[in-house]
């Protein structure tokens, strides 16, 4: 099956000689919504640049659904949409313009143009503002409006660069189902992000980017199951003075209602519950001290670091 | 990408200029026309009076195409550059590069759009030269074909600048230290037989004069140069800036990293 995205050898160095990609290679497959990770200056967003085609690679090779960016530019074009990191449409112009340009861009004609452009304005909730210069709209709607326009000519790869960055929780958890709805209706869909709570909520597959090389190519739930250790908090009914005494488990006191229990991959939780019982502590509820994804993700990105300067020592 | 979609691409971007200039008419469309009905007054009437004729004609129906052409030429440069390089400062022009648009439909967009606001103008301003003086039109031909083509060399021109451009004084300066003098050098306000030999040789130098004397000769059937150079030279430039247009577009000189 031709892979939704394939990426081969890409490099990048730019002009001040910063090598920000050291020969990626990469499959996203039709269909899957995958997350790009990876700590600022990685390269996630230079990789999209290059698919997009607003940066120029080094070397390497980039096909979207089996066309080629250099070869056959036009149909890769067609297949793409991008919602970039940081605004870029003019802020003078009023909204139902902005998408309708965008669609005149792509060759739609007019008529469906129009009939898109009020489909996914009403989708993302703007149909109302479409009168509305752009400048005039909150930041949440101007995330909104950028993915409105990147959907408008109904591309079968969509590619957000942070698409919640600096969206309150409401809208974030809203913008999560409509992305699983169009996914779940065949787009394939690549996101960055630094929220890795949304990488791990909505993403089937992921790759981590540290570096210019990738550092992880993997499912989430793969991912997940290097897991070897979980930290989770629970929180106590009664005042405890000192940090319960339960064998086997490293357990820390953090406050007079609350401690931190370790728990290494294998340990079962239930031995845990019964030592608790038995010494009279009463657990009212208990969380993850972070996100799952989020504790892989340091501690491979500071691996990678760790990696990185040995070599550079070397 | 199909010839009729390139064809709704073109009218797209051509679509976007022109809404671009009209809603903005106040800084566009209203500030050449009270400078060429200042230019008319003072000029024509005023001064023009006590000038006489000038190559058979009266003075303010002699300046009367070089003003039209005076506010076309430049017009034509300042959509361009403005709208280019605002597209660029705003980072909206990604919104044309990421699709598939062709590099000549973008060029030729923003030309046509640079054309539009320059004809805009002109007309503008030879509505307003009629309540001074009597226009008559020596050649339809000749005059159309001149404004249109020179319309398109500055906006091509415009286009240029607003590549190189890093920031809004670098889209002023050509404007300002070369269009300007040139401008005014070439023929706009007298007739180069009017200068010594030695400054008349200089004149010729200048590529506004060719467009003025060529486009007065349409309107007027006078040049102080040969029209046919005039359009043969045009069109060079014309091939020449189109070409440096598509290289920067096609190497993504200052638009793409």
């Amino acid at each position: 099956m031709t892979a939704a995205l394939s990426i081969r050898n890409l490099r990048k160095t730019y002009d001040n000689k910063f090598e920000a990609l050291k020969g990626i290679s990469l499959d996203v497959a039709p269909g899957d919504f995958f997350a790009m990770l990876g700590p600022n200056g990685a390269g996630k967003s230079t990789t999209i640049g290059i698919i997009s085609s607003l940066v120029r690679k080094t070397s390497g090779q980039v096909e979207i659904f089996g066309k080629d960016i250099d070869a056959d530019f036009s149909a890769a074009k067609k297949f793409l949409g991008v919602v970039p990191q940081e605004f870029n449409f003019s802020m003078f112009e009023k909204v139902e313009d902005i998408v309708l340009q965008q669609a005149g861009y792509y060759g739609l004609p007019r008529s469906q143009a129009k009939a898109q452009t009020e489909k996914y304005l009403r989708q993302l909730s703007l149909w109302d503002k479409r009168q509305t210069p752009a400048r005039m709209l909150s930041g949440g709607m101007k995330r909104r409006l950028m993915i409105a326009r990147a959907l408008v000519h109904e591309p079968r790869l969509l590619i957000l660069d942070e698409p919640t960055a600096g969206v309150d929780i409401e809208l974030r958890r809203s913008m999560w189902d409509f992305l699983r709805e169009i996914n779940a209706a065949g787009t394939t869909i690549i996101l960055t992000t630094h929220y890795l709570e949304e990488a791990e909520s909505l993403c089937r597959n992921v790759a981590i980017i540290d570096h210019g090389t990738i550092v992880q190519n993997t499912s989430v739930r793969n991912l997940l199951q290097q897991l070897n250790k979980e930290v989770f908090i629970f929180d106590t009914q009664a005042v405890i003075e000192q940090a319960p005494a339960v064998q086997g488990y490293q357990v820390r006191r953090l406050d007079e209602h609350s401690f931190e229990v370790e728990i290494e991959k294998g340990q079962s939780l239930n031995q845990l519950f019964d030592q608790l019982s038995q010494l009279g502590i009463n657990i009212i509820s208990m969380r993850n001290k972070a996100n799952r994804l989020e504790e892989l993700f340091v501690s491979m990105v500071s691996n990678n670091k760790k990696t990185e300067e040995a070599k550079h020592g070397a | 990408m199909e010839l009729n979609q390139q064809w709704i691409a073109f009218r797209t971007i051509l679509r976007k200029e022109i809404k671009r200039f009209t809603r903005i008419w106040v800084q566009t469309l209203l500030p050449p026309a009270i400078t060429m009905a200042l230019y008319f007054v003072i000029f024509g009437k005023l001064i023009g009076s006590r000038i006489g004729e000038m190559d058979g004609f009266s003075y303010i129906q002699f300046v009367a195409p070089g003003l039209i052409m005076m506010s076309v030429l430049t017009n034509s440069y300042s959509n361009v550059v403005s709208s280019f390089f605002s597209a660029k400062f705003q980072r909206s022009i990604e919104e044309i590069l990421v699709s598939p648009t062709p590099n000549y439909i973008i060029l030729l967009g923003y030309c046509m759009g640079g054309v539009a606001r320059g004809l805009a103008v002109g007309v503008l301003v030879t509505l307003l030269s009629l309540a001074f003086t009597d226009l008559h039109v020596h050649s339809w031909a000749v005059t159309i074909a001149i404004v249109v083509l020179t319309s398109m060399l500055f906006s091509l021109a415009g286009f240029i600048n607003a590549v190189y451009a890093n920031s809004f004084d670098d889209i002023s300066i050509i404007p300002t230290f070369v269009l300007t003098p040139l401008t005014y050098l070439g023929g706009v306000f007298y007739s180069i037989h009017l200068l010594p030999e030695f400054w008349q040789g200089v004149s010729q130098l200048n590529p506004i004069l060719y467009m003025v004397n060529a486009f007065r000769y349409g309107m007027l059937g006078v040049s102080d140069i040969n029209v046919v150079a005039a359009f043969a030279g045009l069109l060079i430039c014309l091939a020449i800036l189109f070409m440096v247009g598509l290289h920067l577009l096609r190497v993504g000189k200052r638009l793409r990293a």
